[in-house]
């Protein structure tokens, strides 16, 4: 706890505020607002009822009215603080709105029913979080058949795709041979295609594969990535030239350098390109949607699209899946993060 | 344990020829050192029978049987490499047992193999630990074990002491000697430091430029270098060059000019007045004499006192133009700045080169 208070309060100079400290917190607060805004209006939006999201001006915190039993009727009653005429003020339940006018009663005189117009009266909230919103959906939806298929996606196309990506990388990092730039370019060239170009030519290639609605049309076409191969390649011609060759003194096979020698050196980058496939994959939306049609295959990204109907949106289930969908990739990039920041690996050479 | 042969080995890269025509045999058990200065090929001529490079022509025979095309892997020969190159996510044991692995031997085996060589470099207490937490003495120990447990044909060493300091470089080169005597493999050892090598070899290689210069045991080189690149290579510190002209001759002894005076040399030369020739002197064979009663006289540049000996650094007084003479006394000289003294050349034990840098005579020897 100290060691926070430490380091939220940290300054230039210990004794008085300099100008760069109030420019730096200022920056750094602006920073949260831009990232974090966004995330914590969506988590706080996903615990509001349908009725409180529409409302206008929108609340930040999900309140819901507070409802009161009142003798002689049968549901709670909402609870209101209305301005009497001669100006008190009084908390009384609504049974029933006419028009401008509100039906009020006491819920401690329940017999003394008054009508008072609606432009005095004020609605009495509290806090509440609608758990509705997650449970009906986890209930209703086939929510964990989607999760079970984004996570299936995701680990079999990052695992696929580390291992083809480095192999490719290794190919062009170890091996010297004619026109392995131009193949490095053209691995490259390909990132300036964008993925709405090819997207009928490759729908047509999965189509003849006979993988439309299969989980693997979805993971195949996107496992080799030019931006893994680049980024794998560029750690991997950091890797001591004189290791290789002392594993080939070692006897090594091809496959055992590559396997034994290449690869944990590689784990810095290997645990970049992980991440970014992770998080490619749990939020792809657009090859899904069209190679995926049957509900049974829907990624969670496909299966929140269906809460959003031609007429009507269910946004309070739109966002509480949302948020569901957001965690465990959120949980793996806490847990994979440092990886991105230790770029090196300690290669043992002096 | 294996006999090697080269002949007519040349490489290039491009049109660049970097090692030409090399020939040299090994024979079993041998210790042989190439040295050179650095870009003179030694580490490339190593490499090429390592087979981490291609030979361009010529062939490289390990026991009779050529291995031009052989790969690496598959030549049975262990490599220290100057960088160590130890894999830095393997323990130490590891390490060593990579090379065994990868020929498929039985787990005991490896294990008897690792332990008994970690007990000859003694590093049987840093088994378990990652390179990284190695001193430089001990990651080259750990490179060096990796070579020995595969009990290769030869031993390859490419500069495996330039990472360390000189302390400990003095200390391993006595135990590399030390190991050679034990295991008595054939070993090939690259290096740019010619002390290493006049301590180690049998035989030293001296290459420079791509060419082999010359080969023979470590005193043969320094006594009868075959000419001036190796007579100037071979000795620490470099022998002296004095430049003349022939300016007599006759059976029994020849003339020749040495700065503004002569210096006679006891023996006949096969070549007439007006020659251009080059002689070499060590700086042991120079002695101190009164100033204008030696060959030459002298400026001192420099004196550095070891105790036990004293090396000068001196310029020629009459002309401005010759190089930095070294002269080496035994004991302590107290010599000053700018002294004038004159020097005497042992005539019986230098070195007399011809115009084209080859060897002409070497002096009779001590007198």
């Amino acid at each position: 706890m100290n060691a926070v208070r430490t380091f939220i309060t940290a300054r230039r100079d210990a004794r008085a505020w300099h100008w760069t400290d109030v420019f730096t917190y200022a920056y750094l607060a602006l920073g949260i607002l831009l990232m974090f805004g966004p995330v914590v209006w969506l988590a706080l939006s996903s615990f509001k009822t349908q009725a409180g999201l529409v409302e206008f001006p929108p609340t930040f915190l999900p309140l819901a009215q507070v409802e009161v039993p009142v003798e002689g009727y049968e549901d709670p009653l909402p609870l209101f603080r209305v301005t009497m005429e001669d100006g008190s003020v009084r908390e009384l339940a609504q049974i029933r709105r006419i028009g401008i006018v509100a039906q009020m009663v006491d819920p401690a005189d329940p017999e003394n029913v008054m009508r008072l117009p609606i432009a005095d009266r004020e609605p009495i909230r509290e806090f509440a979080l609608a758990w509705k919103n997650y449970i009906d959906p986890l209930q209703k939806f086939n929510f964990v058949r989607y999760l079970y298929n984004s996570v299936f996606v995701t680990a079999a196309a990052t695992l696929i795709t580390l291992l083809i990506n480095s192999m490719a990388a290794y190919g062009l990092a170890i091996y010297e041979f004619k026109g392995r730039n131009f193949v490095l370019a053209f691995v490259i060239g390909t990132l300036m295609i964008p993925i709405t170009v090819i997207l009928v030519p490759v729908y047509l290639v999965v189509t003849e594969l006979g993988m439309v609605n299969s989980l693997w049309g979805v993971i195949i076409p996107g496992a080799a990535t030019p931006t893994g191969v680049f980024l794998l390649r560029q750690y991997m011609l950091t890797i001591p030239r004189d290791l290789i060759e002392a594993a080939r003194m070692d006897k090594a096979s091809e496959w055992s350098i590559y396997w034994r020698i290449v690869m944990p050196l590689s784990l810095p980058a290997l645990a970049v390109l992980a991440i970014f496939s992770i998080m490619w994959r749990w939020n792809d939306f657009l090859w899904p949607l069209i190679v995926l049609t049957r509900s049974e295959n829907y990624t969670l990204q496909i299966g929140l699209n269906s809460f959003q109907g031609e007429l009507n949106v269910q946004w309070h289930y739109v966002l509480a899946m949302t948020v569901v969908t957001l965690l465990p990739v959120t949980v793996v990039f806490a847990f994979l993060q440092r990886f991105i920041t230790t770029g090196i690996a300690s290669t043992g050479m002096k | 344990m294996a006999h090697l042969q080269l002949t007519h080995v040349k490489k290039s890269y491009g049109m660049v020829e970097v090692i030409h025509d090399a020939g040299l045999e090994i024979s079993d058990g041998e210790f042989v050192v190439l040295v050179g200065p650095s870009g003179c090929g030694k580490s490339t001529l190593l490499r090429m029978i390592a087979g981490l490079e291609e030979v361009t022509s010529g062939d490289i025979h390990i026991d009779g049987a050529r291995v031009n095309n052989i790969p690496a892997s598959d030549r049975g020969l262990a490599m220290v490499f100057q960088s160590y190159a130890l894999y830095p996510h393997m323990s130490v044991y590891k390490n060593m047992a990579f090379g065994l692995e990868n020929s498929h031997m039985p787990r005991p085996e490896i294990d008897q193999r690792v332990r008994r060589a970690a007990e000859m470099l003694r590093i049987s207490d840093y088994l378990e630990r990652k390179p990284k937490a190695l001193s430089g003495g001990q990651r080259q120990r750990v490179a060096i074990g990796r070579a020995i447990v595969r009990e290769p044909k030869i031993f390859l060493f490419d500069e495996p002491l330039s990472n360390l300091d000189a302390e400990l470089r003095v200390a391993m080169r006595k135990e590399l000697a030390a190991l050679h005597h034990e295991i008595g493999g054939t070993m090939i050892y690259v290096t740019h430091d010619q002390i290493e090598a006049m301590t180690l070899a049998n035989r030293i290689v001296v290459l420079n430029g791509g060419h082999i210069e010359q080969v023979g045991a470590p005193l043969d080189l320094y006594n009868k270098p075959a000419n001036l690149f190796v007579a100037g290579f071979i000795g620490s510190p470099k022998m002296n060059f004095f430049e003349g002209t022939v300016s007599a001759a006759n059976t029994a002894e020849t003339t020749m000019t040495l700065g503004e005076g002569t210096l006679t040399l006891p023996f006949a030369l096969e070549r007439s007045a007006g020659d251009k020739i080059t002689v070499g002197v060590r700086p042991e064979h120079i002695d101190l004499a009164d100033k204008g009663a030696g060959d030459l006289n002298v400026v001192v540049d420099l004196s550095e006192q070891l105790g036990g000996e004293t090396y000068f650094y001196a310029t020629p007084e009459a002309a401005a133009d010759q190089s930095q003479i070294t002269v080496h006394q035994l004991g302590q000289r107290l010599l000053g700045r700018g002294e004038v003294l004159g020097l005497k050349l042992r005539p019986h034990q230098v070195h007399v080169f011809g115009a084209d840098g080859g060897i002409l005579r070497h002096g009779p020897g001590e007198s």
